[in-house]
């Protein structure tokens, strides 16, 4: 197996999964490694299950993280966390947004949403990193930057410096929107710092 | 300049430095944002064509009028195109031809997972596949190349995980091509039986001059290392192995028809055994086989449905694969929904309540087959609502038409429904159609159409008045309907039921994503007067849910169309008070 690294990024349609894996793909790029990313566009966007693959290494081949392969997974909603477990590689680390959003069979009560997610994934071993993101975003000025928040606790994990990821961000957000996700990406680290120290 | 580009991006890229000048494509996932990306070069005219045929015929007469030209689609585009197809490969280029087409292994977003590889050898076209980004744009630029130099329309087949994948490009520059001069030549353009008779044996010697260059071309590369097991693959199964087995022999294939058989041989014989990975079908591998070349695995271990993985490589090859821990029980999955505020739930919650057949069609309201408003019977391709409807009720008769529907989207409509309605009109029949006109064409992601009143480089363009066309082709009973306005569509739908001849409706609301869409504030539910009933469940919008014997509204998806008010008996849903 060659040396690469894989990321997955998970969530509901219409979260901003999309905007997380582009900003990481710059700072991948910019470190000089080489970068595949896999995304799907189309029927799932509308409110599906989606999922973007995101590898660096120093040459990549496959664009896709497969069963067992992904150092992080950053999920944007517990169930779709749940159901992308399986991808996580034996040691690899999961972020999640604690976050409940239904899908239409338990909307439709044909199936129940399942309890303790967070306390199920633990419990197989995974190490798990849950906060609110929802609220660090909304604290920043929008909930749709939750996507940032995110990559703030990620790039806390990463041994990239912070500067790299704030340049990514600068490059991949309108400038309009530039000092709400430098917010959010700043949340979103010193919650994770807060974490990893305790 | 090196950057990251999708698979999609990379093939417009390669357009624009390969000197082509016009792009005619019909949307369709994965295949549309090579025309959304090419759109973005002023240097190229690019268009949103009514169907896939109109865009390959308009990409062959650009050709013939001297200019490199270009057109796009998914794979069963493809089916819609292949009259023009078949005949093109006939009459050659003028200017060189490329026709990308998408295909679409797994079904990630459609209806079936045909090997659009077939097509390039029943048409006798070249056909390269690219496997990264990287060589999307190479292979672009060279398809140009061999279109020009063999006289031929050169095929361009990319899959979901190439065309939506992004890796690293090396970005060059334009090379302008002059408008090359036409002439009339009436035997290699008008193929009539006289001229294509002359044409067809044209046609098969370059086949074998193409089988010459595919031998020898370095797109079509051996990469040998350890001899035990040698693979013959192309495109993304080329990256699947290499992740598997970084010192293994492959033969990768970037020019998947003709193939160079030779080169298979040769390199057959330096290996102990021969695999070949390929998804769909065994097209390779049946080819090879054909040869007399001993072939030691293919579809017998890898099968001929959905997508590989590297995983699924290993797991066929009966070798380990990392362990994972699986969360161990059963989830409930997450289809893709109606947003909340769509204007086709309003419809497809009607047509449920009336219990009609629904004669379906492929857009976002095709969702409207999803629990819980289950309101759909059949849906087979683009178009087919309208004329299925037809034969529908043709056999079984007007009491059927009373209690049937076609639903179309303005978008698909327009590309191959108003066929359908021609055909209900001259042929008598009395069926009822629906159409969805959400002023875009939404599933693939917000393209401009014919009815939008824009073109795909966002200029002001003439409307296509949906009534008057339907008005045209003899339909008298045409109405517009609000689908939002629950009471009014069920009596419009019942009314056009019962009329003894065809009928339209256009059920007419922008679709809620877009700038044009009034969003009003969140509702709320008053939990004193809700009483439980469940019956705002019954619309399935994903903003209303249920728990503790009460409905609520999340405040952060609700868009306020108030479906969810019009279901309640109690008068529990409200608007927040005006301050
Ligand atoms: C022949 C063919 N071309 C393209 C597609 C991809 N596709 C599926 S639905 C659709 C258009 C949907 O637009 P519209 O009819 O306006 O409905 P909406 O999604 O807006 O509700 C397209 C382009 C397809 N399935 N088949």
């Amino acid at each position: 197996m060659s040396e690469t690294k894989g990321i997955m990024i998970v969530g509901v349609g219409g979260q901003g999964t999309l905007l997380a894996s582009r900003i990481l793909g710059h700072v991948l790029m910019r470190r000089g490694y080489d970068v595949k990313m896999s995304e799907v566009h189309g029927m799932s966007q509308r409110g599906g299950s989606v999922v973007t693959y995101v590898k660096f290494g120093e040459k990549v081949y496959s664009p896709l993280v497969d069963l067992g392969e992904a150092d992080y997974i950053l999920a944007f909603e517990r169930l779709e966390a749940a159901r992308w477990l399986s991808y996580l590689k034996e040691g690899g680390t999961l972020i999640l947004n604690d976050r409940r959003i239904n899908p239409m069979p338990v909307i439709t009560g044909a199936m129940e949403y399942p309890s303790d997610i967070v306390e199920k994934i633990s419990a197989k071993g995974a190490r798990i990193i849950s906060g609110d993101a929802l609220s660090l975003a909304i604290e920043a000025g929008s909930a749709k930057a939750v996507n940032v928040v995110m990559i703030g606790i990620l790039s806390v994990l990463s041994d990239f410096p912070e500067n790299e990821w704030q340049e990514a961000i600068a490059a991949c957000v309108k400038p309009k929107f530039l000092e709400l996700n430098k917010k959010a990406f700043s949340l979103g680290r010193e919650f994770a710092l807060k974490i990893l120290k305790s | 300049m090196k950057t990251l580009l999708l698979g999609n991006e990379a093939v417009a890229r390669g357009l624009y430095e390969a000197g082509c000048r016009f792009v005619s494509a019909y949307p369709g996932t994965p295949s549309t944002e090579i025309t959304e990306a090419a759109a973005k070069y002023d240097e190229l005219y690019a268009e949103w064509a009514p169907n896939e045929k109109v865009a390959a015929e308009a990409a062959i007469g650009a050709s013939i009028g001297g200019a490199r030209s270009f057109c796009a689609m998914k794979h069963v585009g493809l089916n819609v195109a292949a009259d023009p197809l078949f005949t093109v490969s006939y009459t050659g280029v003028n200017g060189g031809l490329v026709l990308a087409v998408a295909d679409d292994q797994g079904m990630h977003s459609s209806q079936n997972e045909q090997d659009s590889r077939h097509y390039a050898i029943a048409a006798k076209l070249p056909m390269l596949e690219p496997s990264d980004s990287a060589e999307c744009l190479e292979f672009s630029k060279l398809a140009f190349d061999i279109s020009e130099e063999y006289d031929t329309p050169v095929m361009l087949r990319t899959c979901t995980r190439v065309a939506h994948s992004q890796s690293i490009v090396e970005l060059g520059s334009r090379v302008e091509r002059e408008l090359k001069p036409y002439a009339k030549a009436p035997s290699k353009y008008v193929m009539m039986p006289g001229n294509a008779k002359i044409r067809h044996p044209i046609v098969e010697e370059r086949m074998q001059k193409l089988v010459r260059f595919a031998e020898t071309s370095p797109i079509n590369r051996i990469e040998m290392g350890d001899t035990s097991v040698g693979y013959v693959t192309a495109g993304i199964c080329y990256q699947y192995l290499r992740e598997c087995f970084p010192s293994a022999s492959i033969l990768k294939l970037g020019m998947v028809n003709p193939l160079p058989i030779e080169l298979i041989r040769s390199f057959s014989e330096k290996v102990d055994k021969l695999i070949v990975v390929e998804e769909l079908d065994p097209v390779i591998e049946t080819q090879i086989r054909a040869c007399g070349i001993k072939v030691d695995g293919g579809k017998d271990i890898f099968g001929y449905c959905g997508e590989l993985s590297q995983n699924k490589i290993l797991k066929a090859l009966g070798m380990d694969t990392p362990s994972f821990a699986d969360f161990g029980e059963p989830l409930p999955p997450r289809p893709p929904t109606l947003c909340p505020g769509c204007p086709h739930r309003g419809l497809f919650y009607t047509l449920g309540k009336m219990g009609v057949m629904v004669s379906g069609d492929i857009g976002c309201y095709t969702l409207g087959s999803l629990p819980p408003l289950s309101a759909m019977d059949t849906t087979v391709c683009m178009g087919a609502s309208v004329s299925g409807l037809h034969g529908f009720n043709t056999v079984r008769g007007s009491e059927s038409a009373k209690k049937s529907v076609a639903v179309i989207g303005d978008s698909t409509f327009i590309h191959s429904g108003i066929t359908g309605l021609i055909d209900i009109v001259y042929n008598k029949g009395i069926s009822t159609v629906i159409i969805l006109d959400n002023s875009i064409t939404g599933m693939t992601g917000h393209q401009d159409n014919p009815t939008t009143g824009k073109t795909l480089k966002g200029e002001p363009a003439p409307v296509v008045s949906l009534e008057k066309l339907c008005e045209a082709v003899g339909v008298r009973r045409v109405r517009v309907c609000d689908p939002y306005a629950l009471g009014e569509l069920r009596a419009a739908v019942e009314e056009e039921l019962n009329a003894a001849e065809p009928s339209v409706i256009i059920a007419r609301r922008p679709c809620i994503l877009l700038p044009s869409a009034k969003i009003s504030p969140a509702l709320f539910v008053d939990p004193e007067k809700c009483k439980g009933c469940r019956q705002c469940m019954t619309i399935g919008c994903p903003a209303v849910s249920f728990s503790d014997k009460k409905a609520s509204i999340d405040s952060t998806l609700c868009v306020g169309c108030e479906l969810c008010t019009q279901m309640c008996k109690f008068d529990a849903i409200l608007k927040k008070e005006v301050e």
